[in-house]
Protein backbone atom coordinates (compact mmCIF):
# COMPACT_ATOMS: atom_id res chain seq x y z
CA UNK A 1 0.00 0.00 0.00
CA UNK A 2 1.16 3.26 -1.31
CA UNK A 3 -0.61 5.27 1.39
CA UNK A 4 0.01 5.09 5.68
CA UNK A 5 -2.54 4.14 7.60
CA UNK A 6 -2.50 7.90 8.59
CA UNK A 7 -3.23 9.25 5.45
CA UNK A 8 -5.91 7.04 4.83
CA UNK A 9 -7.81 7.79 7.96
CA UNK A 10 -7.02 11.59 6.96
CA UNK A 11 -8.96 11.14 3.43
CA UNK A 12 -11.91 9.41 4.81
CA UNK A 13 -12.04 12.17 7.63
CA UNK A 14 -11.92 14.56 4.84
CA UNK A 15 -14.61 12.97 2.46
CA UNK A 16 -16.77 12.20 5.97
CA UNK A 17 -16.30 16.10 6.27
CA UNK A 18 -17.14 17.26 2.85
CA UNK A 19 -20.30 14.62 2.49
CA UNK A 20 -22.00 16.24 5.80
CA UNK A 21 -21.04 19.85 4.70
CA UNK A 22 -22.16 19.37 1.77
CA UNK A 23 -26.20 18.20 2.85
CA UNK A 24 -25.76 20.34 5.25
CA UNK A 25 -25.70 23.35 2.66
CA UNK A 26 -27.89 22.15 0.92
CA UNK A 27 -30.82 22.28 2.83
CA UNK A 28 -28.86 25.94 4.69
CA UNK A 29 -28.08 27.15 1.82
CA UNK A 30 -30.91 26.64 -0.77
CA UNK A 31 -33.83 28.85 0.94
CA UNK A 32 -30.77 32.15 1.25
CA UNK A 33 -30.37 31.27 -2.23
CA UNK A 34 -33.98 31.28 -3.11
CA UNK A 35 -34.69 34.17 -0.76
CA UNK A 36 -31.55 36.45 -2.64
CA UNK A 37 -32.63 35.47 -6.40
CA UNK A 38 -36.10 36.89 -5.69
CA UNK A 39 -36.11 39.48 -2.78
CA UNK A 40 -36.35 42.78 -3.51
CA UNK A 41 -35.76 44.35 0.15
CA UNK A 42 -32.50 46.31 0.95
CA UNK A 43 -31.28 43.39 2.76
CA UNK A 44 -30.31 41.73 -0.39
CA UNK A 45 -26.95 43.58 -0.61
CA UNK A 46 -25.78 42.79 3.05
CA UNK A 47 -26.77 39.47 2.54
CA UNK A 48 -25.30 38.52 -0.61
CA UNK A 49 -21.80 40.15 0.94
CA UNK A 50 -21.91 38.68 4.07
CA UNK A 51 -22.59 34.90 1.97
CA UNK A 52 -19.79 35.76 -0.41
CA UNK A 53 -17.08 37.12 2.56
CA UNK A 54 -15.54 33.31 2.75
CA UNK A 55 -14.11 34.03 -1.17
CA UNK A 56 -11.75 36.93 0.02
CA UNK A 57 -11.38 36.50 3.55
CA UNK A 58 -8.25 34.81 5.11
CA UNK A 59 -9.68 31.66 6.52
CA UNK A 60 -7.37 32.45 9.27
CA UNK A 61 -9.45 35.37 10.34
CA UNK A 62 -13.02 33.10 9.18
CA UNK A 63 -11.48 30.33 11.52
CA UNK A 64 -10.47 32.99 14.33
CA UNK A 65 -13.56 34.57 14.30
CA UNK A 66 -15.47 31.19 14.69
CA UNK A 67 -12.92 30.11 17.80
CA UNK A 68 -13.75 32.54 19.39
CA UNK A 69 -17.52 32.87 18.81
CA UNK A 70 -17.48 28.93 19.32
CA UNK A 71 -14.42 28.90 22.24
CA UNK A 72 -15.72 28.96 26.11
CA UNK A 73 -16.54 32.52 26.61
CA UNK A 74 -17.97 32.84 23.40
CA UNK A 75 -21.89 33.51 22.34
CA UNK A 76 -22.27 30.05 20.64
CA UNK A 77 -19.52 27.82 23.05
CA UNK A 78 -21.94 29.12 26.22
CA UNK A 79 -24.84 27.97 24.45
CA UNK A 80 -23.49 24.81 22.88
CA UNK A 81 -22.32 24.33 26.79
CA UNK A 82 -25.71 25.38 28.61
CA UNK A 83 -27.14 22.30 25.69
CA UNK A 84 -25.38 19.70 27.38
CA UNK A 85 -23.00 19.11 23.97
CA UNK A 86 -19.99 20.89 25.46
CA UNK A 87 -17.47 23.16 23.00
CA UNK A 88 -17.48 22.75 19.39
CA UNK A 89 -13.75 23.65 19.03
CA UNK A 90 -10.94 21.09 18.78
CA UNK A 91 -14.22 18.19 17.69
CA UNK A 92 -15.36 16.97 14.18
CA UNK A 93 -18.36 18.83 14.68
CA UNK A 94 -16.84 22.10 14.74
CA UNK A 95 -14.72 21.80 11.49
CA UNK A 96 -18.93 21.01 9.86
CA UNK A 97 -19.97 24.09 11.59
CA UNK A 98 -16.60 26.40 10.31
CA UNK A 99 -16.91 24.28 6.92
CA UNK A 100 -20.40 25.26 6.52
CA UNK A 101 -19.95 28.66 7.19
CA UNK A 102 -16.60 28.65 4.69
CA UNK A 103 -18.10 26.87 1.69
CA UNK A 104 -21.38 28.52 2.01
CA UNK A 105 -20.86 30.78 -1.15
CA UNK A 106 -19.93 27.90 -3.23
CA UNK A 107 -23.66 26.51 -2.29
CA UNK A 108 -25.34 29.90 -2.57
CA UNK A 109 -24.09 31.28 -5.52
CA UNK A 110 -24.57 29.41 -8.50
CA UNK A 111 -27.79 28.44 -6.70
CA UNK A 112 -28.92 31.73 -6.75
CA UNK A 113 -27.91 32.22 -10.15
CA UNK A 114 -29.66 28.93 -11.74
CA UNK A 115 -32.90 30.50 -9.62
CA UNK A 116 -32.10 33.76 -11.07
CA UNK A 117 -32.62 32.08 -14.78
CA UNK A 118 -35.44 30.34 -13.98
CA UNK A 119 -37.45 33.64 -13.37
CA UNK A 120 -40.77 34.63 -12.26
CA UNK A 121 -42.37 33.56 -15.64
CA UNK A 122 -42.82 29.42 -14.77
CA UNK A 123 -43.79 30.29 -11.02
CA UNK A 124 -46.71 32.71 -12.63
CA UNK A 125 -47.51 29.43 -14.96
CA UNK A 126 -47.12 27.15 -11.85
CA UNK A 127 -50.19 30.00 -10.13
CA UNK A 128 -52.37 29.83 -12.72
CA UNK A 129 -52.29 25.86 -12.94
CA UNK A 130 -52.93 26.25 -9.46
CA UNK A 131 -50.21 25.31 -7.94
CA UNK A 132 -49.00 27.08 -4.80
CA UNK A 133 -45.92 29.21 -4.06
CA UNK A 134 -44.58 25.81 -2.23
CA UNK A 135 -45.89 23.21 -4.75
CA UNK A 136 -44.49 25.33 -7.50
CA UNK A 137 -40.94 25.73 -6.04
CA UNK A 138 -40.70 21.76 -5.56
CA UNK A 139 -42.64 21.33 -8.86
CA UNK A 140 -40.95 23.84 -11.27
CA UNK A 141 -38.20 25.75 -9.75
CA UNK A 142 -36.07 22.83 -8.12
CA UNK A 143 -36.25 21.09 -11.70
CA UNK A 144 -35.13 23.92 -13.77
CA UNK A 145 -32.32 24.82 -11.24
CA UNK A 146 -31.25 21.20 -11.01
CA UNK A 147 -28.01 21.89 -13.16
CA UNK A 148 -26.92 25.09 -10.81
CA UNK A 149 -27.46 22.29 -7.59
CA UNK A 150 -25.38 19.93 -9.55
CA UNK A 151 -22.33 22.46 -10.27
CA UNK A 152 -22.65 23.90 -6.36
CA UNK A 153 -22.72 19.99 -4.97
CA UNK A 154 -19.95 19.67 -6.68
CA UNK A 155 -18.14 22.44 -5.98
CA UNK A 156 -19.06 23.00 -2.45
CA UNK A 157 -17.69 19.00 -1.75
CA UNK A 158 -14.07 20.25 -3.91
CA UNK A 159 -14.12 23.39 -1.67
CA UNK A 160 -14.35 21.45 1.36
CA UNK A 161 -11.97 18.75 0.84
CA UNK A 162 -9.22 21.44 0.27
CA UNK A 163 -9.94 23.36 3.18
CA UNK A 164 -6.96 24.22 5.44
CA UNK A 165 -6.94 27.27 7.34
CA UNK A 166 -9.86 27.16 9.16
CA UNK A 167 -9.19 23.72 10.09
CA UNK A 168 -5.80 24.53 11.41
CA UNK A 169 -7.43 27.44 13.89
CA UNK A 170 -10.96 25.89 14.73
CA UNK A 171 -9.70 21.98 14.63
CA UNK A 172 -6.45 21.83 15.44
CA UNK A 173 -4.61 18.49 14.91
CA UNK A 174 -6.17 15.72 16.43
CA UNK A 175 -5.42 12.16 14.25
CA UNK A 176 -8.84 10.83 13.18
CA UNK A 177 -11.08 13.40 14.60
CA UNK A 178 -10.03 16.30 13.02
CA UNK A 179 -6.56 15.48 11.09
CA UNK A 180 -8.05 15.94 7.71
CA UNK A 181 -5.82 15.10 4.43
CA UNK A 182 -4.65 18.81 3.60
CA UNK A 183 -3.57 18.75 7.09
CA UNK A 184 -2.18 15.31 6.53
CA UNK A 185 0.21 16.71 4.21
CA UNK A 186 1.03 19.43 5.91
CA UNK A 187 2.39 17.32 8.94
CA UNK A 188 4.12 15.43 6.41
CA UNK A 189 6.17 18.59 5.30
CA UNK A 190 7.02 19.92 8.89
CA UNK A 191 8.53 16.14 9.71
CA UNK A 192 10.44 16.51 6.20
CA UNK A 193 8.58 13.16 4.90
CA UNK A 194 8.48 14.55 1.11
CA UNK A 195 7.88 10.97 -0.26
CA UNK A 196 4.83 10.97 1.87
CA UNK A 197 3.20 14.14 0.82
CA UNK A 198 4.02 13.52 -2.38
CA UNK A 199 1.61 10.26 -2.51
CA UNK A 200 -1.13 12.29 -0.56
CA UNK A 201 -0.60 15.36 -2.67
CA UNK A 202 -1.00 13.43 -5.54
CA UNK A 203 -3.66 12.24 -4.74
CA UNK A 204 -5.66 15.65 -3.69
CA UNK A 205 -3.83 16.93 -7.35
CA UNK A 206 -6.02 14.19 -9.24
CA UNK A 207 -8.91 14.18 -7.19
CA UNK A 208 -9.35 18.07 -7.38
CA UNK A 209 -8.80 17.64 -10.95
CA UNK A 210 -11.41 15.18 -11.61
CA UNK A 211 -13.87 16.77 -9.74
CA UNK A 212 -13.41 19.60 -12.21
CA UNK A 213 -13.32 17.42 -15.14
CA UNK A 214 -16.70 16.22 -14.53
CA UNK A 215 -17.58 19.81 -13.78
CA UNK A 216 -16.82 21.11 -16.78
CA UNK A 217 -17.77 17.93 -19.70
CA UNK A 218 -21.40 17.91 -17.42
CA UNK A 219 -22.29 20.95 -17.40
CA UNK A 220 -25.41 20.98 -19.58
CA UNK A 221 -25.79 23.26 -22.40
CA UNK A 222 -28.47 26.08 -21.96
CA UNK A 223 -31.84 24.85 -23.24
CA UNK A 224 -34.46 26.91 -24.91
CA UNK A 225 -37.47 26.69 -23.96
CA UNK B 1 -73.92 35.09 -16.20
CA UNK B 2 -73.11 38.04 -13.59
CA UNK B 3 -70.87 40.83 -14.75
CA UNK B 4 -67.16 40.98 -13.88
CA UNK B 5 -66.82 44.23 -11.60
CA UNK B 6 -63.47 45.27 -11.85
CA UNK B 7 -61.79 48.68 -9.75
CA UNK B 8 -58.14 49.13 -9.92
CA UNK B 9 -55.77 52.02 -9.42
CA UNK B 10 -51.90 51.78 -10.19
CA UNK B 11 -49.74 54.68 -9.88
CA UNK B 12 -45.89 53.43 -10.28
CA UNK B 13 -43.24 56.10 -11.74
CA UNK B 14 -44.40 55.90 -16.20
CA UNK B 15 -47.61 54.01 -15.55
CA UNK B 16 -50.95 54.26 -14.19
CA UNK B 17 -53.92 52.49 -14.52
CA UNK B 18 -57.31 53.46 -13.37
CA UNK B 19 -60.57 51.05 -14.34
CA UNK B 20 -63.62 50.86 -13.05
CA UNK B 21 -65.83 48.71 -15.16
CA UNK B 22 -68.15 45.78 -15.27
CA UNK B 23 -67.04 43.42 -18.14
CA UNK B 24 -69.77 41.06 -19.49
CA UNK B 25 -69.56 37.64 -18.03
CA UNK B 26 -69.75 35.61 -21.09
CA UNK B 27 -68.67 35.73 -24.50
CA UNK B 28 -65.16 36.91 -25.89
CA UNK B 29 -63.99 40.28 -24.48
CA UNK B 30 -61.29 42.29 -26.08
CA UNK B 31 -59.01 44.41 -24.26
CA UNK B 32 -58.33 46.66 -27.30
CA UNK B 33 -55.00 49.04 -27.22
CA UNK B 34 -51.89 50.06 -28.17
CA UNK B 35 -48.49 48.68 -26.03
CA UNK B 36 -48.31 50.31 -22.92
CA UNK B 37 -51.85 51.22 -23.00
CA UNK B 38 -52.12 49.05 -20.04
CA UNK B 39 -54.19 46.30 -21.49
CA UNK B 40 -51.84 43.50 -19.93
CA UNK B 41 -51.23 44.59 -16.35
CA UNK B 42 -55.38 45.15 -15.80
CA UNK B 43 -55.10 40.85 -17.28
CA UNK B 44 -52.41 40.61 -14.71
CA UNK B 45 -54.56 42.21 -12.14
CA UNK B 46 -57.76 40.01 -12.67
CA UNK B 47 -55.18 36.92 -12.44
CA UNK B 48 -53.47 38.30 -9.40
CA UNK B 49 -50.21 38.15 -10.75
CA UNK B 50 -50.32 41.82 -10.18
CA UNK B 51 -51.95 43.48 -6.97
CA UNK B 52 -53.13 46.87 -7.30
CA UNK B 53 -53.24 48.18 -3.94
CA UNK B 54 -56.98 48.95 -3.11
CA UNK B 55 -58.28 47.04 -5.70
CA UNK B 56 -62.00 45.36 -6.19
CA UNK B 57 -62.64 42.38 -8.30
CA UNK B 58 -65.81 40.30 -7.84
CA UNK B 59 -66.11 37.43 -10.39
CA UNK B 60 -69.38 35.67 -10.77
CA UNK B 61 -70.57 36.71 -6.62
CA UNK B 62 -67.14 35.85 -5.62
CA UNK B 63 -64.99 38.64 -4.14
CA UNK B 64 -61.10 38.02 -5.32
CA UNK B 65 -59.77 41.22 -4.21
CA UNK B 66 -61.04 43.92 -2.19
CA UNK B 67 -59.79 45.86 1.43
CA UNK B 68 -60.32 42.60 3.46
CA UNK B 69 -59.99 39.79 1.31
CA UNK B 70 -56.94 38.71 -1.67
CA UNK B 71 -57.32 35.34 -3.09
CA UNK B 72 -53.99 34.06 -4.35
CA UNK B 73 -53.83 33.43 -7.84
CA UNK B 74 -53.62 29.57 -7.45
CA UNK B 75 -56.93 29.84 -5.66
CA UNK B 76 -58.92 31.66 -8.47
CA UNK B 77 -60.48 29.67 -11.10
CA UNK B 78 -59.17 31.06 -14.12
CA UNK B 79 -57.24 29.56 -17.23
CA UNK B 80 -54.02 32.17 -18.23
CA UNK B 81 -52.42 32.47 -21.54
CA UNK B 82 -49.36 34.48 -21.85
CA UNK B 83 -47.77 35.60 -25.04
CA UNK B 84 -45.02 33.18 -25.08
CA UNK B 85 -46.22 29.69 -24.60
CA UNK B 86 -44.04 28.95 -21.50
CA UNK B 87 -44.40 25.74 -21.44
CA UNK B 88 -42.49 23.52 -18.86
CA UNK B 89 -39.08 22.53 -20.70
CA UNK B 90 -38.76 20.17 -18.49
CA UNK B 91 -41.93 18.18 -18.95
CA UNK B 92 -43.87 16.17 -22.53
CA UNK B 93 -46.40 18.10 -23.93
CA UNK B 94 -49.08 15.60 -22.03
CA UNK B 95 -47.23 16.34 -18.44
CA UNK B 96 -47.42 20.28 -18.92
CA UNK B 97 -51.11 19.56 -19.77
CA UNK B 98 -51.78 16.96 -16.61
CA UNK B 99 -50.00 19.40 -14.26
CA UNK B 100 -52.76 21.79 -14.14
CA UNK B 101 -55.56 19.13 -14.79
CA UNK B 102 -54.76 17.18 -11.90
CA UNK B 103 -54.58 20.29 -9.51
CA UNK B 104 -58.11 21.25 -10.58
CA UNK B 105 -60.65 21.17 -7.32
CA UNK B 106 -62.66 18.16 -7.50
CA UNK B 107 -65.99 20.28 -6.57
CA UNK B 108 -66.01 21.28 -10.68
CA UNK B 109 -69.77 21.08 -11.94
CA UNK B 110 -69.46 18.66 -14.59
CA UNK B 111 -70.82 21.28 -17.47
CA UNK B 112 -67.64 23.02 -16.46
CA UNK B 113 -65.53 20.36 -16.26
CA UNK B 114 -62.58 20.14 -19.30
CA UNK B 115 -61.75 16.70 -19.69
CA UNK B 116 -58.03 16.53 -20.99
CA UNK B 117 -59.16 14.73 -23.82
CA UNK B 118 -61.47 17.59 -24.60
CA UNK B 119 -58.92 19.87 -24.48
CA UNK B 120 -56.53 17.79 -26.55
CA UNK B 121 -58.93 17.57 -29.20
CA UNK B 122 -59.94 21.42 -28.99
CA UNK B 123 -56.78 22.13 -29.89
CA UNK B 124 -55.91 19.03 -32.29
CA UNK B 125 -52.56 18.31 -30.63
CA UNK B 126 -52.93 14.85 -30.12
CA UNK B 127 -49.83 13.84 -32.13
CA UNK B 128 -47.57 15.50 -30.19
CA UNK B 129 -48.26 14.13 -26.49
CA UNK B 130 -44.90 12.57 -25.82
CA UNK B 131 -42.74 15.25 -27.00
CA UNK B 132 -40.57 17.98 -24.91
CA UNK B 133 -41.54 21.81 -25.69
CA UNK B 134 -38.31 22.20 -27.20
CA UNK B 135 -39.50 19.76 -29.96
CA UNK B 136 -42.66 21.56 -31.11
CA UNK B 137 -42.96 24.28 -33.59
CA UNK B 138 -43.92 27.85 -32.24
CA UNK B 139 -47.68 27.31 -32.99
CA UNK B 140 -47.88 23.76 -31.57
CA UNK B 141 -46.34 25.25 -28.80
CA UNK B 142 -48.91 27.83 -28.02
CA UNK B 143 -51.52 25.31 -28.69
CA UNK B 144 -50.59 23.31 -25.82
CA UNK B 145 -50.12 26.14 -23.76
CA UNK B 146 -53.69 27.16 -24.99
CA UNK B 147 -54.75 23.10 -23.94
CA UNK B 148 -52.95 23.25 -21.00
CA UNK B 149 -55.07 26.91 -19.59
CA UNK B 150 -58.58 25.10 -20.67
CA UNK B 151 -57.32 21.54 -18.53
CA UNK B 152 -57.28 23.20 -15.16
CA UNK B 153 -61.35 23.50 -15.78
CA UNK B 154 -61.38 27.80 -15.71
CA UNK B 155 -64.56 29.79 -15.24
CA UNK B 156 -62.75 32.08 -17.05
CA UNK B 157 -60.44 32.42 -19.74
CA UNK B 158 -57.49 35.05 -19.83
CA UNK B 159 -55.40 35.34 -22.97
CA UNK B 160 -52.53 38.00 -23.29
CA UNK B 161 -52.07 38.42 -26.87
CA UNK B 162 -51.82 34.55 -27.59
CA UNK B 163 -50.84 35.22 -31.57
CA UNK B 164 -48.29 38.53 -31.07
CA UNK B 165 -45.40 36.69 -30.89
CA UNK B 166 -46.33 34.45 -33.88
CA UNK B 167 -45.84 35.05 -37.67
CA UNK B 168 -48.99 35.32 -39.88
CA UNK B 169 -49.39 31.44 -40.88
CA UNK B 170 -48.90 30.43 -37.25
CA UNK B 171 -51.60 33.35 -36.27
CA UNK B 172 -53.77 31.35 -39.64
CA UNK B 173 -52.93 27.65 -37.82
CA UNK B 174 -54.04 29.42 -34.25
CA UNK B 175 -57.02 31.08 -35.27
CA UNK B 176 -59.60 28.63 -36.30
CA UNK B 177 -58.66 26.95 -32.83
CA UNK B 178 -59.93 29.81 -31.11
CA UNK B 179 -63.15 30.15 -33.10
CA UNK B 180 -63.84 27.19 -31.95
CA UNK B 181 -63.38 27.68 -28.12
CA UNK B 182 -65.84 30.67 -28.73
CA UNK B 183 -68.49 28.03 -30.08
CA UNK B 184 -68.24 24.85 -28.44
CA UNK B 185 -66.71 25.92 -24.67
CA UNK B 186 -69.70 28.43 -22.27
CA UNK B 187 -66.55 29.94 -20.56
CA UNK B 188 -66.05 33.94 -20.72
CA UNK B 189 -62.72 34.58 -22.40
CA UNK B 190 -60.59 37.80 -21.97
CA UNK B 191 -58.71 38.55 -24.72
CA UNK B 192 -55.51 41.33 -24.71
CA UNK B 193 -54.37 42.16 -28.21
CA UNK B 194 -53.47 44.64 -30.31
CA UNK B 195 -54.13 43.53 -33.65
CA UNK B 196 -57.50 44.62 -34.78
CA UNK B 197 -58.24 41.72 -37.26
CA UNK B 198 -57.97 39.22 -34.22
CA UNK B 199 -60.54 41.56 -32.46
CA UNK B 200 -63.19 41.44 -35.50
CA UNK B 201 -62.81 37.69 -35.66
CA UNK B 202 -62.86 36.91 -32.22
CA UNK B 203 -64.64 39.42 -29.84
CA UNK B 204 -68.07 40.03 -29.04
CA UNK B 205 -67.61 42.81 -26.66
CA UNK B 206 -64.96 45.54 -26.98
CA UNK B 207 -62.80 47.37 -24.91
CA UNK B 208 -60.81 50.21 -25.83
CA UNK B 209 -58.18 50.96 -23.87
CA UNK B 210 -55.36 54.01 -23.78
CA UNK B 211 -53.02 55.28 -21.27
CA UNK B 212 -54.23 52.89 -18.75
CA UNK B 213 -57.77 54.25 -19.15
CA UNK B 214 -60.78 52.68 -20.74
CA UNK B 215 -61.64 54.39 -23.65
CA UNK B 216 -64.77 52.58 -24.58
CA UNK B 217 -66.44 49.32 -23.73
CA UNK B 218 -69.63 47.79 -25.18
CA UNK B 219 -70.36 45.36 -27.48
CA UNK B 220 -67.94 45.22 -31.37
CA UNK B 221 -70.41 46.74 -33.73
CA UNK B 222 -71.77 49.05 -32.06
CA UNK B 223 -68.18 50.03 -30.36
CA UNK B 224 -66.35 49.95 -33.56
CA UNK B 225 -69.09 52.32 -35.27
CA UNK B 226 -68.34 54.52 -32.84
CA UNK B 227 -67.71 57.94 -34.66
CA UNK B 228 -65.63 59.13 -31.65
CA UNK B 229 -63.09 56.25 -31.57
CA UNK B 230 -62.08 55.31 -34.88
CA UNK B 231 -59.54 57.95 -34.82
CA UNK B 232 -57.35 55.84 -32.71
CA UNK B 233 -57.91 52.46 -34.37
CA UNK B 234 -56.36 54.42 -37.35
CA UNK B 235 -56.12 52.53 -41.17
CA UNK B 236 -58.19 50.01 -38.92
CA UNK B 237 -61.30 51.84 -38.37
CA UNK B 238 -64.10 49.94 -40.17
CA UNK B 239 -67.11 47.89 -38.45
CA UNK B 240 -67.92 44.25 -37.96
CA UNK B 241 -71.21 42.90 -38.78
CA UNK B 242 -72.88 39.98 -38.33
CA UNK B 243 -74.98 38.12 -40.85
CA UNK B 244 -76.29 34.52 -42.11
CA UNK B 245 -75.46 33.11 -45.58
CA UNK B 246 -78.65 33.28 -47.96
CA UNK B 247 -77.40 32.50 -51.69
CA UNK B 248 -74.20 30.81 -53.12
CA UNK B 249 -73.47 31.22 -56.84
CA UNK B 250 -71.37 28.73 -57.43
CA UNK B 251 -70.76 29.97 -61.08
CA UNK B 252 -68.59 33.25 -59.65
CA UNK B 253 -67.74 31.92 -56.24
CA UNK B 254 -69.67 34.41 -54.19
CA UNK B 255 -71.66 34.59 -51.27
CA UNK B 256 -74.89 36.81 -50.56
CA UNK B 257 -74.65 37.40 -46.96
CA UNK B 258 -77.53 39.07 -44.95
CA UNK B 259 -76.16 41.29 -42.15
CA UNK B 260 -79.55 43.29 -40.19
CA UNK B 261 -81.30 43.86 -44.05
CA UNK B 262 -78.12 44.90 -46.00
CA UNK B 263 -77.52 42.26 -48.79
CA UNK B 264 -73.46 42.09 -49.45
CA UNK B 265 -71.52 39.82 -51.96
CA UNK B 266 -68.53 38.40 -50.52
CA UNK B 267 -66.33 35.86 -51.92
CA UNK B 268 -67.07 31.79 -51.23
CA UNK B 269 -64.82 30.46 -48.82
CA UNK B 270 -66.05 27.73 -48.45
CA UNK B 271 -67.97 28.00 -44.91
CA UNK B 272 -71.26 25.64 -44.43
CA UNK B 273 -74.32 27.72 -45.86
CA UNK B 274 -75.54 27.15 -42.41
CA UNK B 275 -73.06 28.94 -40.37
CA UNK B 276 -72.84 32.53 -38.56
CA UNK B 277 -70.37 34.45 -40.15
CA UNK B 278 -68.72 37.80 -39.71
CA UNK B 279 -67.85 40.36 -42.29
CA UNK B 280 -65.76 42.78 -41.65
CA UNK B 281 -66.08 46.78 -43.61
CA UNK B 282 -62.86 49.17 -43.32
CA UNK B 283 -63.87 52.69 -43.52
CA UNK B 284 -61.26 53.48 -46.41
CA UNK B 285 -62.92 50.76 -48.11
CA UNK B 286 -66.75 52.58 -48.49
CA UNK B 287 -66.98 55.27 -50.46
CA UNK B 288 -70.66 57.79 -51.43
CA UNK B 289 -72.37 58.57 -54.33
CA UNK B 290 -75.71 60.66 -54.40
CA UNK B 291 -77.31 57.68 -57.24
CA UNK B 292 -76.60 55.08 -57.94
CA UNK B 293 -73.81 54.90 -60.84
CA UNK B 294 -73.86 52.69 -63.98
CA UNK B 295 -71.10 50.40 -65.70
CA UNK B 296 -68.78 50.28 -61.97
CA UNK B 297 -66.80 47.32 -61.32
CA UNK B 298 -67.90 47.43 -57.56
CA UNK B 299 -70.18 44.82 -56.55
CA UNK B 300 -71.70 46.01 -53.49
CA UNK B 301 -73.54 49.50 -54.01
CA UNK B 302 -76.26 49.80 -51.29
CA UNK B 303 -78.46 52.78 -50.13
CA UNK B 304 -78.23 54.57 -46.99
CA UNK B 305 -78.93 57.41 -44.96
CA UNK B 306 -76.14 59.48 -42.94
CA UNK B 307 -76.32 59.52 -39.89
CA UNK B 308 -73.83 61.83 -38.62
CA UNK B 309 -70.18 63.23 -39.52
CA UNK B 310 -67.01 63.12 -37.70
CA UNK B 311 -63.44 64.32 -38.03
CA UNK B 312 -60.62 61.93 -38.60
CA UNK B 313 -57.16 61.60 -37.83
CA UNK B 314 -56.08 63.91 -40.78
CA UNK B 315 -57.57 67.51 -41.45
CA UNK B 316 -58.33 66.31 -44.75
CA UNK B 317 -60.36 63.34 -43.79
CA UNK B 318 -64.07 63.14 -42.40
CA UNK B 319 -65.64 59.97 -41.34
CA UNK B 320 -69.22 59.59 -41.85
CA UNK B 321 -71.44 57.49 -40.49
CA UNK B 322 -73.95 55.39 -41.92
CA UNK B 323 -77.33 53.53 -41.36
CA UNK B 324 -77.77 50.76 -43.81
CA UNK B 325 -81.59 48.56 -43.10
CA UNK B 326 -80.53 47.41 -39.20
CA UNK B 327 -76.81 48.15 -39.66
CA UNK B 328 -74.39 51.13 -39.21
CA UNK B 329 -71.60 51.33 -40.68
CA UNK B 330 -68.43 54.08 -41.69
CA UNK B 331 -67.18 55.57 -44.65
CA UNK B 332 -63.91 57.61 -45.34
CA UNK B 333 -63.41 60.74 -47.52
CA UNK B 334 -62.01 64.04 -47.92
CA UNK B 335 -63.65 67.01 -46.09
CA UNK B 336 -63.35 68.94 -49.87
CA UNK B 337 -65.64 65.70 -51.62
CA UNK B 338 -68.29 65.78 -47.91
CA UNK B 339 -68.69 69.58 -48.78
CA UNK B 340 -68.80 68.80 -52.66
CA UNK B 341 -71.65 66.36 -52.05
CA UNK B 342 -73.18 68.35 -49.57
CA UNK B 343 -73.59 65.33 -46.98
CA UNK B 344 -75.30 65.83 -44.02
CA UNK B 345 -77.03 63.81 -40.82
CA UNK B 346 -80.28 62.44 -42.73
CA UNK B 347 -79.35 62.84 -46.46
CA UNK B 348 -80.12 59.15 -48.78
CA UNK B 349 -77.10 58.48 -50.02
CA UNK B 350 -75.70 55.03 -52.16
CA UNK B 351 -72.64 53.43 -50.70
CA UNK B 352 -69.98 51.95 -52.79
CA UNK B 353 -68.05 49.09 -51.07
CA UNK B 354 -64.88 48.50 -52.41
CA UNK B 355 -64.18 45.92 -50.11
CA UNK B 356 -65.51 42.78 -47.88
CA UNK B 357 -64.11 40.47 -46.15
CA UNK B 358 -65.34 37.42 -44.70
CA UNK B 359 -63.82 36.64 -40.93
Amino acid sequence: MLLTDNDLQSIWLTLRLAGIVTVILFLVGTPIAWWLARTRSHWKGPVGAVVALPLVLPPSVLGFYLLVTMGPNGPVGQLTQALGIGLLPFTFWGLVVASVFYSLPFMVQPVQNAFEAVGDRPLEVAATLRASPLNAFFTVALPLAAPGFLTAGILTFAHTVGEFGVVLMIGGNIPGVTRVASVQIYDHVEAMEYSDAHRLAAVMLIFSFLVLLVLYLWRPSPKNT
Amino acid sequence: MEPIEIRFNIDWPGFSLAVDEQLPGRGVTALFGHSGSGKTTLLRCIAGLVRAPKGRLVFQGKVWQDDSTWVPTHRRSLGYVFQEASLFPHLTVIGNLRYGQKRAPADIPAEQRVSLDQAIDLLGIRPLLDRKPDRLSGGERQRVAIARALAVSPRILLMDEPLAALDLARKQEILPYLERLHDELAIPVLYVSHAPDEVARLADHLVIMDGGRVLASGPLAATLARLDLPIRLGEDAGVVLEGRITERDTRWHLLKVDCGGVDLWVRDTGVPTDHPVRVRILARDVSIVLAPVEGTSILNTLPARILSLGEDAHPALALVQLQAGQSTLLARLTHRSADHLRLAPGLPVWMQIKAVALL
